[in-house]
């Protein structure tokens, strides 16, 4: 088998569901820090779910809601012919759930590090609020949120649970890296395993060290 | 100090709970058999009524593609008795001189079929009709680990039919994996055990039987690194007993 295809399925997975991570969590998180409403810790507590939740539990909620008979997956499948069982998006969908906490967390915490002040000064200059969050709050939030951005990028490398309940395990289509080593291991195939484990681990270290220069030139861009 | 107490309190009786559980453990004798997924129902009566056979015997399960069974017991599981679907992964047993070739039987004979959801309405008679278009999806078990699935992967290749349905193929880890996939009808069709059709039969119909090259008998074995070889004897012997084969042919399994 070539090696090549789950990395590349991987790295795909991983892009989309952490895009998708980093428009819901940094919105939701936005609205959680700045808008005061009466059930808002409950909300919290929703976003937080599957951070803790076993990522079964998750692949049954995804399976109940986006299967072919599922509520949404019934009428998505029956209105535009669209399945998330069996597909990358599938994947890319029980990745994104999953790693959506650590993108809402970090950003929720960077947004209410910023100085309220700020903000209300660029209101008082005349700011409508769409340009106070892309000019002010999003601006100064940024480090906190690429921290998030990036671990949650890796949690999506490596999610498995939910997304082998999703969107099964079909070499060359759905089969990431975590699966791709699991049916290596499951079929005996030890030689095999051991590439694949070599090459996810390498990739790991790889978005590590990335996150980590990219942080660094930050800090020095912003010192010197 | 009020706040620091309940904590302590909760991790010690932990602590006290987690002794007394190996205590008992220790005490009654632990059996553990490594079966192939489409004996879980039949096992599952097979273990009840081998411990009230035999007071202080504990009988733990494992279900599991044979194949992944083999791997488990290959990396040092402490397993005693080992059943798989098929004679290929038992004889990968023996080649690695994992089991006692001296115990080895075969004790039931199974049949691969064809199942489709309860409601499907597809046209679906034969294997070549799983061509047509209106087949979406085909799901059966890892060839590379589950029995079931390479015997699906026979039959089709024998007709010529792998390379054409290729696309359309879902594995499932184990035959029960398959047999949930059409239940849910997330699949259109799927290869089971004529067996675990029948355990869901309320959800699922067979549409046929497939022809497969060889009679489907499943065999077992005493695992070498048994510390129990008499109590695996034993089990061994009670499956194959009248008792045994009753509540297995009760299952839908035949006599080999």
């Amino acid at each position: 088998m070539n090696c090549l295809v789950p990395l590349w399925l991987t790295l795909k997975v991983a892009a989309v569901a952490t895009t998708g991570a980093f428009v819901s969590g940094v919105g939701l998180a936005f609205l959680l820090a700045r808008f005061k409403f009466p059930s808002r810790e409950w909300v919290d507590a929703v976003l937080t779910l599957p951070l803790v939740l076993p990522p079964t539990v998750l692949g049954y909620y995804l399976v109940v809601l986006v299967g072919r008979k599922g509520w949404i997956g019934q009428w998505l499948y029956e209105a535009f012919g669209i399945s998330f069982m069996f597909t990358w998006q599938g994947a890319a969908l029980a990745a994104s759930l999953v790693s959506l906490p650590l993108v809402y967390k970090a950003s929720r915490a960077a947004f209410e590090g910023v100085d309220g002040n700020l903000e209300k000064a660029a209101r008082s200059l005349g700011s409508s609020e769409i340009e106070v969050f892309f000019c002010v709050s999003f601006p100064l939030a940024w480090r906190g949120i690429l921290a998030g951005t990036m671990v949650a990028f890796a949690r999506a490398m490596g999610e498995f649970g939910a997304t082998l309940m999703v969107a099964g395990n079909l070499p060359g289509k759905t089969q990431t890296l975590s699966l791709a080593v699991y049916d290596a291991v499951q079929a005996g195939n030890d030689h095999l395993a051991t590439v694949l484990v070599l090459i996810t681990s390498f990739v790991c270290v790889a978005v590590l060290v990335a996150s980590s220069k990219m942080f660094k030139t930050n800090y020095l861009k912003e010192t010197a | 100090m009020k706040d620091k107490i309940l904590p302590v309190l909760l991790l010690l009786s932990l602590a006290a709970l987690t002794l007394s559980s190996t205590g008992d453990a220790l005490a009654a004798r632990e059996l553990i058999v490594s079966a192939a997924s489409s004996l879980t129902n039949a096992f599952g009566e097979i273990g009840k009524q081998f411990e009230e056979a035999h007071p202080g015997t504990k009988v733990t399960l494992n279900f599991g593609a044979s194949g992944a069974l083999l791997q488990q017991i290959d990396k040092g599981a402490p397993v005693d008795v080992f059943a798989s679907a098929d004679q290929k992964t038992m004889d990968q047993a023996r080649e690695k001189s994992l089991i006692l070739p001296d115990t080895r039987r075969n004790f039931v004979k199974n049949k691969l079929v064809l199942i489709m959801p309860g409601d499907a309405r597809l046209p679906v008679k034969t294997l070549k009709d799983l061509t047509l278009k209106e087949v979406a999806r085909i799901s059966l078990g890892n060839p590379e680990s589950a029995p079931v699935g390479r015997y699906a992967k026979e039959v089709l290749t024998n007709e010529g039919l792998w390379e054409v349905l290729e696309p359309k193929l879902i594995r499932g880890d184990s035959v029960r994996q398959v047999l949930d996939y059409v239940s849910r009808r997330e699949v259109d069709a799927g290869f089971v055990f004529a067996t675990d059709a029948a355990v869901a039969a309320d959800r699922v119909k067979v549409v046929f039987t497939a022809e497969t090259h060889e009679p489907i008998l499943y065999p077992i074995a005493v695992v070498g690194t048994t510390q129990q070889k008499e109590a695996a004897q034993l089990f061994m012997d009670f499956v194959s007993s009248d008792r045994g084969q009753d509540i297995l042919s009760r299952y839908g399994f035949e006599r080999p």
